[in-house]
């Protein structure tokens, strides 16, 4: 037991102040806000009033225009689209890639430098390409189209009321890519050559060499890549303030929270920061767990 | 940590059977159209880097509705100087921000991973777990306690705030980076030789690990250093054009109602030169960072 304690002791030292700080800063101050949450402080003014969760049936009830249901549908519209590019995109750069190519150096990191940059920096080209204009005044991306004759591919871009956060996806899908990519090309290396050779030895043609014996492989890297793009989807708040600004047409309730900030609404505010928050848990927890219970079997 | 390197088995024993072999028709067009979709899709990737390059160069006069998919008509650095005007100050003050991060953050993860990596205390799953959810947490969820807590703590408003609150935040990341270093490439036997010598935890740290920490060090350093570099949502809640790093600033530029394109995509450059150097010069390490942001190990 002394043992015990003189060679662990230091230990328990040496990393308390990083627990305490996370105690304190992540748990402690997610408590804080759900008890913002629940009290009716909607003007700077202090109020500690408890109106228990009378503020989250009222975002899905009561909001001006359906504000929050509009912001959530905004986000699955944004999510579906990126997360099916980003694993698709993503998907077939590593297909192309993982049986070793002329200069794969040079086309990974091409296809990965997007991930270096700032949402905010890449958002600056991203407005000017998605300029709505369209025919004479086109500018951007449809300026292009309307040279190359592919006028029909001309589009509003994310001012569309409909599926404008379609196209708010697509820089999302540029930025992203790269990073799925490389979580596949390592799972495609980390499959053991030998099954590549049985494969071959038992006559399969390369279509069955992918469908029956690769992409099975990779089923696990591809759950990691959905559940870490798919959070970071929910999060979105760089790329939507640096595109569109904090607009109506293309507001995620991470948006929203910072406007409703701006109106000093803080009990509201807290309240769509907490549902933003289950949301990600909702994915993420398995996620740790089931990461944390292989890690303990191997 | 899940790493790109290629796993080659030695070459078999006996011959293998002959192998089913593709015409070597197949075997070039397959190759051609490979190169063709790897090539376009480069072109695409690039693409808004040339819009950037391009349209920065322009002088005012020289953006038109015409031709602004075109090479400047004359290469002016008028936007550049436009831009450097607008930024410079907090560019200067990224810089202040995120090498103290990167560095307080990666010496904080080095000490947590070792301990975390080697100690197996009941429930250390539990409160590693518990650690990690904190990388992935959406910030609003602590921002609005967050800016009266930093305030009572009495940390000055805008610099000295971001240092702190991404040192904190940064922890699991930098937690993780190196308990799967630590786990995967210092092997046992070197710290059990240690102990058996009567070296005490710390100076096994010292004297054993932290020496052996450097390609953990770099990942650590490089993902913390681009975090506060590209960080917005901490930057536009806790600081302001004033005391602000350079997203915050280039918002500002750029975000105007009728914004000057070509002084924006310039700033858009000078803001993203620092961690695109950093990608291009340490690129591998780069990938490090983003393989740990995965958590599997």
């Amino acid at each position: 037991m002394l043992t015990r304690v003189r060679r662990w002791g230091p230990g328990l030292l040496l990393i308390s102040p990083s627990l305490l700080l996370l105690g304190v800063f992540v748990y402690g101050l997610i408590g804080w806000t759900i008890k913002v949450s629940m009290s009716d402080r909607h003007t700077a003014a202090e109020s500690d009033g408890f109106v228990g969760l009378s503020n989250y049936v009222d975002l899905f009830t009561n909001d001006i225009n359906g504000r929050f249901l509009h912001s959530l549908r905004n986000l699955l519209i944004f999510t579906v689209v990126f997360l099916l590019g980003t694993m698709l995109l993503g998907l077939l750069w590593a297909f192309l890639l993982e049986r070793g190519v002329r200069a794969e150096g040079l086309f990974r990191t091409v296809y990965l430098f997007p991930m270096a940059v700032s949402f905010v920096a890449s958002g600056v080209v991203w407005r000017w390409l998605m300029n709505s204009g369209q025919g004479d005044d086109a500018g951007g991306l449809n300026a292009i189209f309307g040279q190359l004759n592919l006028g029909f591919l001309q589009n509003p871009w994310w001012t569309d009321p409909e599926w404008g956060m379609v196209a708010m996806a697509v820089p999302a899908i540029w930025q992203l890519s790269g990073y799925v990519m490389a979580l596949f090309l390592a799972g495609f290396r980390g499959i053991p050559a030998e099954l590549r050779e049985a494969a071959a030895v038992d006559g399969a043609s390369t279509f069955q060499l992918y469908r029956r014996v690769l992409f099975p492989q990779l089923t696990p890297v591809a759950l990691s890549a959905l559940i870490i793009v798919g959070h970071m989807s929910m999060k979105m708040f760089d790329l939507i303030m640096s595109v569109s600004g904090a607009q109506w047409l293309t507001e995620v309730p991470a948006v929203y929270v910072w406007q409703t900030l701006l109106t000093s609404d803080y009990a509201k505010a807290s309240a769509i920061s907490v549902i933003l928050l289950l949301l990600v848990a909702l994915v993420i927890v398995p996620y740790l767990v089931q990461t944390m219970r292989t890690e303990r079997r191997s | 940590m899940t790493t790109t390197t290629t796993r080659r088995t030695p070459p078999p024993a006996v011959a293998a059977p002959p192998r089913k072999r593709r015409g070597p028709t197949t075997g070039v067009i397959g190759r051609t159209f490979r190169y063709c979709l790897l090539l376009l899709f480069l072109l695409i990737v690039l693409m808004p880097a040339y819009v950037l390059v391009v349209t920065s160069f322009k002088s005012g006069s020289d953006i038109g509705v015409n031709g602004q998919w075109n090479l400047p008509e004359q290469w002016s650095t008028e936007s550049w100087a436009k831009a450097w005007t607008a930024l410079g100050p907090s560019f200067v003050r990224t810089f202040q921000l995120a090498i103290p991060v990167a560095l307080i953050s990666s010496l904080l993860g080095a000490a947590n991973g070792f301990v975390l990596s080697r100690w197996r205390f009941p429930g250390a799953d539990v409160v590693f777990t518990l650690i990690l959810f904190g990388m992935f947490i959406p910030y609003q969820a602590v921002m609005i306690p967050l800016r009266d807590v930093v305030s009572t703590l009495g940390i000055a408003p805008g610099i000295p705030t971001l240092i702190f609150v991404h040192c904190v935040y940064g922890i699991p990341i930098c937690t993780l980076i190196f308990r799967n270093y630590y786990a995967t490439t210092v092997p046992v036997e070197m710290v059990e030789a240690a102990w058996v010598d009567g070296a005490g935890l710390i100076r096994t740290f010292r004297s054993i690990i932290l020496p052996v920490s450097i390609p953990g060090f770099v990942v650590a350093v490089i993902w913390q250093f681009t975090s506060a570099w590209n960080d917005y949502l901490f930057a536009i809640f806790l600081s302001n054009t004033r005391n602000g790093p350079i997203t915050i600033a280039l918002n500002a530029l750029a975000g105007a109602q009728s914004p000057d394109y070509a002084a924006s995509m310039a700033g858009a450059l000078i803001t993203s030169l620092p961690t695109l150097v950093v990608y291009v010069f340490l690129g591998r390490w780069f990938i490090g960072g983003l393989m740990a942001g995965s958590v599997k190990s």
